[in-house]
């Protein structure tokens, strides 16, 4: 006996749907022996996560302020992806969206009325963001530096530039020593709804969601972004101008991580302290692949793994398990997804072995 | 003369994939000492064939018996172990390895190298088969065909008892297509078997000892040596007609002559390649109004470079190329190019036919910066029943086409805004008998409609069947230019593809 891999005759049909759902399940069964070797029942900790995801409409509001920058962050990757560019850095940009927007927050946006000041803060995070996206695409455009490693070093630097404003010349002089700036006043803050922490910023999240996907779809730029990430030599045949378009998706890509950025501050810390660089920019490239780098379910996914890491969360209130275990979840739905794709294009076929 | 042995015997073997059937219920004998052709169109199955009893592919349904032993392969090295050896289309060799590095490549008798020894076998090899070559050079300086040459020694190395040889002839000069052919035959001589796949007829005629004649998957014929050569005039037609199903037409009915206005010169142009080589040396042409210029070279020999610099991809150069103004508008005239590569280049194979059709006249298709889906489905639909592509369902993939019909979606593109200057780089290469006739009848008809047409083309057949005036290239240079009425210098033209003045 014999296990080969075969490609399917035909595509398939519904089973396409069926089969993210059954990698899920999948995963939810490993996950599930992990439940059982840290001694807990299993069915009781998923009812637990759901629960804590799901249970009151206040848990719900909360998956969606944990979506939001990931919304963001995952649209930030699937756009450049959309190109073959692989930007591993919304993490740093979405740090130089958040210092911008914020840096206007403090200096600027005072000075002005409130609703202008507050689009002065997001347009600034927007360009900040962009602005470092764009370091990358020059290196790229310019030299062919690898945008891989250029995004994924400038995390660093924007981390650490980030860390030494806070704790250095941003300082709040009022804050008695405690390492971040001094908070945005109430007028500059995101308008908050329902009594819950769900801010304006999910909405401007979704409007991206559909922005991006109106944009790839429908316009003779989506178009031509298209054919260059599926052939540059198609689209230098058509004379579509590559350079160019990697320095515009690149900014585009980081400004929607700077998006990010400056959305978390104006919406839930309201000011530059530690934890804003909390792995979101990670996260995005994991929801960016499990869509498909699809822009509406990027938005989708995000709310999904928004849910698993407030259950988590959950889990350990409860259960006094470490809230890790969301993240360890993750990382199995991610795979056995991924390693599900296989199968959309193959299929396992069980050979005997004949006698010679 | 005495009864040599069956080798390999295959029995209602099928293989399907995805939407084709490309092995239906075929049997076939392979005997001892032949040179055994497997002719067809492509698509007929026979590389899947062939994959199959070199252990590439499992079949799905049959028998594979060898030496009348039945036996099923896991995977190649079963099969090479067994003598049964294949080589590609595409060389499995490794650029920066010399020649004996690669031969063996894969080789699992002992840990050790012993590289004089190996070396020592190689030269006796090469020797005894005339396939003369360095084992110590680098197989990236090797030309195409001496990289072909490693390959065979890669498998004799193996002692392979059967070759199996997938369109060895693409891509080969015809110098070094004789010498292939004085190889196989010394091969056969010595007992092995080989299988030659190929498309091209004369090829077949002039080497095999058998021909099977494959065609949708099925055997069509399978045809005696004897019969072949007695017949030879007549039997190339009657083969294509086993391939094809149909009569094909091998001569295109194109009216005489008349040459127009100038649309575009080229004065003492010369490019460099991406090596820094010159790859194109000063040369001067023009093209008129309702003629087809066919510049006619073995691949490689500079027309890359040349139809790069002509259309605009490449600005590296020196010399003159002018697209004259047409009078008419005062702008130039138009150009438009069908690229070699048709699914790199000439196509985006994730995308729909439907927007395949408009790469090259999106702003054709756009309203301020969206694009006018309606329309663009709707012209596509006009552009695939005019070109009779299929499927015609202009949603499907371009990656879903068949060589011939994506080429077809294409020339529906290219041809629809009545250029006045059309590129045609190679433009039936790897296309069936069928398809290679529509794409000509295309041609034709845009030259009537008084197109300038600068065909470039590897296929002799093909420049001399549409062209009006050939222009040879070799190395980069001009080695002759004349219209094709000059009978007398259309002998040359074999020797001067070749390099060779005579």
């Amino acid at each position: 006996m014999e296990i080969q891999l075969k490609r399917r005759l035909q595509p398939l049909g519904v089973a396409k749907f069926l089969l993210p759902l059954g990698s899920i399940l999948v995963a939810l069964t490993l996950g599930g022996g992990l439940f059982i070797v840290s001694g807990v029942n299993p069915f009781f900790a998923y009812w637990e996560m759901m629960r804590g995801a799901f249970g009151t409409f206040y848990n719900f509001s909360e998956v969606i302020v944990r979506a939001t920058p990931l919304i963001f962050c995952a649209l930030s990757v699937a756009i450049a992806g959309k190109m073959q560019l692989w930007n591993i850095g919304a993490e740093g940009q979405l740090v130089v969206g958040g210092m911008a927007g914020m840096g206007t927050g403090l200096f600027i946006a005072p000075h002005l009325p409130p609703v202008i000041g507050i689009t002065a803060m997001l347009v600034a995070g927007l360009l900040g963001g962009g602005m470092w996206g764009l370091i990358s695409g020059v290196l790229r455009a310019r030299w062919n530096v690898s945008e891989i490693i250029s995004t994924l070093m400038l995390n660093y630097v924007a981390i650490i530039w980030m860390e030494h404003l806070y704790f250095g010349p941003w300082r709040d002089p009022a804050g008695r020593g405690f390492p971040g700036t001094a908070m945005l006043p109430d007028a500059l803050r995101l308008p908050r709804f329902w009594g819950t922490r769900i801010h304006l910023g999910f909405f401007l999240s979704l409007l991206a969601a559909f922005f991006v996907w109106g944009v790839l779809k429908y316009t003779k730029w989506g178009y031509q972004i298209n054919v260059i990430g599926e052939s540059q030599k198609a689209a230098r045949y058509a004379g579509f101008p590559i350079d160019r378009n990697i320095l515009i998706i690149m900014f585009l890509s980081g400004a929607l991580a700077g998006l990010s950025g400056i959305s978390e501050i104006a919406g839930i810390h309201f000011r530059l302290q530690q934890g804003l660089a909390a792995g979101n920019g990670y996260v995005g490239i994991i929801v960016a692949w499990l869509a498909s780098l699809d822009p509406l379910l990027s938005a989708v996914i995000s709310i999904l793994l928004g849910a698993l890491m407030v259950g988590g969360d959950q889990l350990q209130i409860i259960m006094h398990i470490p809230s890790s275990i969301g993240l360890v979840l993750e990382g199995i739905i991610l795979f056995c997804v991924i390693g599900g794709k296989v199968f959309q294009t193959y299929t396992l076929s069980f050979v005997r072995e004949e006698h010679l | 003369m005495e009864q040599r042995r069956e080798v390999v015997r295959m029995r209602g073997i099928v293989k399907r994939f995805p939407g084709v059937l490309a092995n239906d219920h075929i049997d076939f004998r392979l005997i001892e000492g032949e040179i055994h052709s497997l002719l067809g169109e492509n698509g007929a199955g026979k590389t899947t064939l062939m994959n199959i009893l070199a252990g590439l592919y499992r079949p799905d349904e049959g028998q594979i018996y060898f030496y009348d032993k039945l036996v099923s392969f896991k995977n190649p090295g079963e099969a090479l172990h067994m003598g049964i050896g294949m080589i590609h289309q595409h060389f499995k060799l490794v650029s920066r390895f010399t020649v004996a590095e690669n031969i063996i490549l894969g080789l699992r008798d002992s840990f050790a190298l012993n590289y004089s020894e190996i070396r020592k076998r190689v030269s006796r090899i090469s020797r005894n088969f005339g396939l003369e070559i360095d084992p110590d050079s680098l197989v990236s300086r090797l030309s195409v065909g001496e990289q072909q040459r490693v390959e065979i020694l890669k498998m004799l190395f193996r002692h392979v008892r059967i070759l199996i040889m997938d369109e060895p002839t693409a891509v080969l000069t015809p110098g070094e297509v004789e010498s292939l052919f004085k190889t196989i035959r010394l091969l056969r001589d010595k007992g092995c078997s080989v299988v030659f796949i190929t498309h091209k007829l004369e090829e077949v005629i002039q080497v095999s000892d058998y021909i099977t004649v494959l065609r949708r998957g099925k055997v069509m014929s399978t045809v005696r040596p004897e019969k072949v050569q007695k017949r030879n005039g007549i039997a190339k037609a009657e083969l294509a007609r086993m391939m094809v199903g149909r009569e094909v037409i091998l001569e295109v009915g194109k009216e005489p002559l008349k040459p127009g206005e100038l649309l575009l010169e080229i004065a003492h142009l010369s490019v460099r390649g991406d090596r820094g080589e010159l790859a194109v040396k000063d040369v001067s042409f023009a093209l008129r109004r309702g003629e087809i210029l066919g510049i006619l070279g073995v691949a490689g020999n500079g027309q890359t470079e040349l139809v790069e610099t002509l259309v605009g991809l490449r600005k590296d150069f020196q010399g003159r190329v002018e697209i004259k103004v047409n009078p008419k508008t005062s702008r130039p005239f138009t150009l438009h190019y069908v690229p070699e590569d048709r699914i790199h280049r000439g196509s985006v194979p994730s995308m729909s036919i439907a927007y395949n059709m408009i790469l090259t006249c999106l702003s054709r298709f756009t309203q301020g910066v969206f694009l006018k889906n309606k329309a663009i489905f709707k012209w596509a639909r006009g552009r695939i029943s005019a070109f009779r592509i299929s499927p015609s369902d202009p949603d499907r993939k371009a990656s879903q086409l068949s060589g011939g019909n994506l080429q077809k979606v294409i020339l529906a593109r290219e041809l629809a805004w009545d250029p006045d200057i059309l590129v045609a780089e190679q433009p039936t290469h790897g296309l069936d008998v069928g398809a290679t006739e529509e794409v000509w009848q295309s041609l034709i008809e845009q030259r009537r409609r008084g197109a300038g047409i600068l065909l470039i083309s590897g296929d002799i057949r093909e420049a001399l069947s549409l062209a009006d005036r050939l222009l040879i290239l070799f190395r980069g240079e001009v080695m002759d230019l004349f219209p094709v009425t000059d009978d007398r210098r259309l002998g040359s033209i074999g020797p001067l593809m070749a390099g060779v003045r005579i």
